[in-house]
């Protein structure tokens, strides 16, 4: 079925002069426990097309902000762990937006799910999955879907992009068969709405009625601001200085919405 | 031994399999005969009754006070001996376990023998008087540990002692480290345990006298007054200790007997208590089984004896302090491990000892150490991984380590030292402080802050910029010096405290031939790893004082960190680790035969390290404390919880056979978002860094691990907090009565550390969320 693609692009793959495939990476952190299941390799790439008002990593915006690694380096930065990995976590691309580089982050899950035999997970909006083909997906354990409104219209106020593409993409998912968690910043004023909550809910049991045990868990996570500072830091606005994290009410009360809804969340 | 069964024994044996234990002190073989094996989870638990409640809330009271106090109490009339205090109770009515170090809690008492001088700075510091009689006995008529070291000391050890370069030796203090096999206690009753030393002294009866057997046959004449001691030290309390124990209930309190004689006798560093969950659980089974006893009482069992163990108390220094910040005693207790034939030595008293730490609040002391295995059941993972989230009271060590060199009934003393029970003990050796005498081998032996010289014979860098070729060559031989002398140190100390201040009832429960290890350490590993680091990869320049003294350096460029899963810095601190151990191996005499090991462990002494050695050449500043440990520097593993665990795995158990020791501190909810994924994440991780890791072919279709290179991490001391509480406590320490951290092999309550200790603890790295 054809799908829409949505505007923004792919980076082309990359090759430097010895023919090795090359990408961008924010930063590295190894022991990671809140990006996927267990403690993880946590590998943050570059680049991103959102504008998510509460980013808290605006540093990885722009790709060219990022060290350049290559393939193979990565792979045996990860292979020094693998043995761990394999026991207590596995390894998480998070970012930026991978799929921005989804040639170099997809070679690098090819060879850590096939070489090290390490569980792998990708932390995504899912924008640009459209250009993507399945058989991407293949070297791919679990998704972390980050929908961060359900509200079309809120969703692009905070994030400057359309939300359908990310909606597309759960659908896609679903039908691949991938295991998803579903990941929901909770920001007071922007995301905490009980109209849009309960929107997502019921959008989200249906799909877990369509296959169920796909969707392991949905995550709330509490809106927080460590991340101003990275924003004056690059000379930009913080647009939400006053803004509080929730309150634990708010957060239950969120909690609550998902899991009268029959899915697990935490 | 070959006394005939009697009555006493076969009512007290009753329901056991039988075996050569019965005949022989063989502790091991009676629990590998007759322990069961537990695989389930924690729901069978109980807490704590009412008479426990109560007593932990009378209990806390004086604990508070002490709090205020500093000591609360002090039986400074004369000096402690098994027998030299009545009985003592809390509240007898609700004890169902008895026995204090003196006639009422807390109260401390005074022990000349290991050094007079320490008592009386004690007393003074405290502010209760000294007896002029004890003073007059310890100057006129016997003469202490602590002045009989200093009778042989060479002015070149002085100097080093002074100047910080050795620390912490005990030559003032009981020198501690030494496991009694109280279990045998228990087991036997104190008669049989006097017979077998008879026997072990009869035996020595036609050989020839050699200065040795002089020495042992002194020792266990007084092994044997010591056990006598014992019998009357637990009459006073209404018990007949000469028999072995019938009850769970005796169990306990004859093996607590045991310890208590040995902290009423000796004011040891660590007096840890040995391995003694599992043994005690076979008579909890049985009196289970036979229905005199259910869950609730074995628990309270448990509950009583571990508030005994947390009132444990020595009456110390304001210099001892900062070395070991805390009050810490080490009782340590050893949980778990895998037996030699497959089975897990977890059994539900694993579990009901860890329980202690809800029932009765979290507490620094007993210092719970689980031998973590990585066969372990998965229900004890969880628990433990459970009880660390929820207390940060308990460490772990590897037992997967451990076993192949020391069996399956080996306990750790102190910290990190481990040792066969009744079969082996150490010689504690405290530290050298590697990045001072890397300032030494820079300045030709002088010293840094005082400009005397410490090392003599050895010339100066003159260069502006560190070399590193000639940097190692001169630290090489500065090592060897240090190594020398430090031998030299230690053999004096030990010598003179098995003359002086010997451990009477500890040794008396052990076996008459046993392994001696000499137990020497090394702080400041991660300054020297980095420094080092800093002139190979780096430009470090050399600012001079106005006498030519190279004071600072100036770092030029960048330098992979030791703690960051970097080969090029990590490969440095494996040659220091290794190098120092093969210089001390090297030394020609370790008293009485022992066999040198090295411990990486500072304790707190991090602290005091820090302050008594100058600018360092990893960008370190002055007085600046070291990390803990084998422990990364401060704030320079930014590669995150598993890259500085996975660096410290790779130095060598081989070379540390005392111990290598990790702090890691995490924030809860970097652990997971919720409660069930942070037991899981934890349990799994400790399985990840315990179990072989290391270097994987990362192009090979396989995933074979490249054999040679396997690393296992020995120790994780681990925290689970938040910053923020340890701020809040800082500043409001009565909200935090219970506030429990781990810093470097041991516990402590947080708010009876020093100011500049707790700011420390505070500014270690925090793996956190990011």
């Amino acid at each position: 079925m054809a799908l829409d693609k949505p505007a923004g692009e792919i980076v082309p793959a990359a090759f430097d002069a010895d023919g090795n495939q090359y990408g961008y990476i924010h930063s590295i952190e190894t022991g990671a426990a809140v990006d996927g299941p267990g403690m993880r390799f946590a590998l943050f790439v570059s680049g991103c097309q959102f504008r998510c008002l509460y980013c808290h990593n605006p540093d990885t915006w722009k790709l060219h902000n990022g060290k350049q690694y290559t393939v193979d380096a990565i792979v045996a930065e990860i292979a020094k762990y693998a043995s761990f990995l394999r026991i207590a976590g596995g390894l998480t691309i998070s970012g930026g937006e991978p799929l921005m580089q989804a040639h170099f982050v997809g070679e690098i899950f090819r060879r850590v799910k096939h070489q090290l035999k390490v569980h792998t997970a990708l932390d995504t909006q899912g924008f640009l999955a459209a250009h993507l083909p399945d058989e991407y997906f293949e070297n791919i354990d679990l998704i972390l879907l980050d929908i961060k409104q359900f509200d079309p219209i809120k969703y692009e106020a905070l994030t400057s992009k359309p939300l359908q593409p990310t909606l597309d993409f759960a659908e896609r998912m679903i039908r691949l068969k991938k295991k998803l968690w579903i990941r929901y910043v909770l920001v007071p004023g922007i995301s905490d709405d009980e109209q849009d909550v309960a929107g997502l809910a019921n959008y989200l049991s249906e799909l877990e009625r369509q296959a169920p045990g796909l969707i392991e868990r949905v995550e709330i996570l509490p809106f927080h601001k460590m991340g101003e500072n990275k924003w004056v830091d690059l000379g930009m606005k913080y647009e939400l200085t006053d803004t509080r994290p929730p309150s634990q009410e708010m957060v239950e009360r969120v909690r609550a919405q998902f899991s009268a809804k029959g899915l697990f969340c935490c | 031994m070959n006394a005939p069964q009697d009555n006493l024994q076969l009512t007290a044996w009753r329901g056991f399999s039988a075996g050569e234990w019965q005949n022989k002190v063989l502790v091991r073989e009676f629990i590998q005969a007759n322990y069961t094996p537990y695989v389930g989870d924690d729901s069978f638990l109980a807490g704590p009754t009412e008479r426990t409640t109560q007593l932990w809330t009378e209990l806390s009271v004086l604990l508070k006070e002490e709090r205020k106090r500093g000591v609360l109490e002090v039986s400074a009339q004369f000096g402690s001996t098994i027998t030299a205090h009545g009985a003592g109770y809390i509240n007898k009515d609700l004890e169902t376990i008895v026995g204090l170090q003196t006639d009422a809690p807390l109260r401390r008492a005074i022990m000349p023998n290991g050094g007079l001088k320490m008592v009386e700075n004690g007393l003074k510091a405290y502010h209760f008087e000294m007896n002029p009689e004890i003073k007059e006995i310890f100057t006129k008529y016997r003469k202490d540990h602590n002045n009989a070291v200093f009778d042989v000391y060479t002015p070149e050890i002085m100097a080093c002692r002074s100047s910080g370069v050795i620390t912490g030796l005990p030559d003032a203090y009981g020198r501690g480290r030494i496991i009694g096999d109280y279990r045998r206690v228990a087991l036997y009753g104190v008669d049989f345990l006097i017979a077998d030393k008879k026997r072990e002294k009869t035996e020595l009866d036609h050989v020839p006298f050699t200065e040795s057997v002089i020495r042992l046959r002194e020792e266990l004449s007084e092994q044997i007054k010591a056990l006598t001691e014992l019998k009357i030290m637990a009459k006073k309390y209404g018990f007949d200790i000469a028999r072995p124990a019938n009850t769970a209930q005796e169990a306990v309190q004859w093996l607590y007997f045991g310890y208590l004689a040995a902290v009423k006798e000796q004011n040891g560093a660590a007096m840890s208590i040995g391995r003694i969950s599992t043994f005690l659980d076979v008579y909890f089974e049985r009196d289970i089984a036979e229905g005199t006893l259910n869950e609730a009482q074995a628990q309270e069992l448990i509950d009583h004896l571990v508030m005994k163990l947390r009132i444990v108390r020595f009456l110390r220094t304001p210099e001892y302090d900062d070395l070991f910040s805390g009050d810490p005693t080490w009782v340590t207790e050893s949980i778990g491990g895998t037996g030699e034939d497959g089975r897990t030595l977890v059994s539900k008293t694993s579990f009901r000892v860890l329980h202690t730490l809800y029932n009765l609040g979290p507490a620094p002391e007993p210092n719970l150490t689980v031998l973590w295995s990585t066969a372990f059941p998965q229900g004890f993972k969880e628990f433990c991984a459970k009880v660390s989230i929820d207390t940060s009271a308990i460490q772990y060590e590897n037992d997967d380590l451990m076993k192949p060199k020391w069996g399956d009934d080996y306990a750790i003393a102190c910290c990190v030292s481990a040792m066969r029970v009744g079969k082996q003990m150490q010689f504690f050796g405290a530290r050298v402080n590697l990045a001072k005498a890397m300032l030494y081998a820079i300045n030709g032996g002088v010293d840094e802050k005082t400009g005397k010289v410490v090392a003599k014979g050895f010339t100066p860098i003159t260069g502006d910029v560190l070399e590193y070729d000639e940097l190692m060559s001169k630290y090489d031989i500065m090592l060897d010096w240090l190594a020398r002398t430090y031998v030299t140190a230690l053999n004096s100390i030990h010598y003179m405290h098995d003359k002086y201040a010997y451990e009477r009832i500890e040794m008396a429960l052990h076996d008459r031939d046993i392994l001696r290890t000499m137990a020497c350490g090394i702080a400041g590993l991660s300054v020297a790893a980095d420094s080092l680091s800093a002139v190979k990869h780096a430009k470090v320049h050399i600012k001079r004082n106005e006498a030519g003294l190279a004071v600072d350096y100036v770092i030029e460029g960048e330098y992979p960190a030791y703690g960051n899963n970097d080969d090029r810095a990590d490969d440095i601190a494996v040659w220091l680790s290794t190098a120092f151990m093969e210089k001390i191996k090297a030394q020609p005499v370790f008293y009485r035969e022992s066999m040198p090991t090295q411990s990486v462990l500072t304790i707190t002494s991090n602290v005091v390290y820090g302050k008594k050695t100058g600018n360092t050449p990893d960008g370190r500043r002055s007085g600046a404390p070291f990390s803990p440990g084998a422990n990364p520097m401060n704030g320079r593993d930014t590669n995150g919880f598993i890259a500085a665990g996975f660096s410290v795995s790779k130095i060598p158990y081989e070379s540390a056979l005392d111990g290598v020791s990790w702090t890691a501190s995490m924030t809860p909810d970097a652990l997971g978002h919720n409660a069930a994924d942070r037991v899981k994440t934890l349990a799994a991780s400790i399985d990840g860094l315990f179990g072989p890791h290391g270097e994987e072919c990362s192009t090979c279709m396989t995933t074979d691990a490249i054999d040679e290179k396997m690393d296992q991490l020995f120790h994780l001391n681990m925290n689970v907090l938040d910053k923020d509480t340890l701020l809040d406590a800082v500043e409001h320490p009565e909200n935090y009565p219970q506030l429990t951290i781990r810093v470097s092999g041991y516990a402590v309550n947080f708010v009876k550390l020093t100011r500049e200790q707790q700011m420390d603890v505070i500014n270690r790295t925090f793996h956190a969320k990011c």
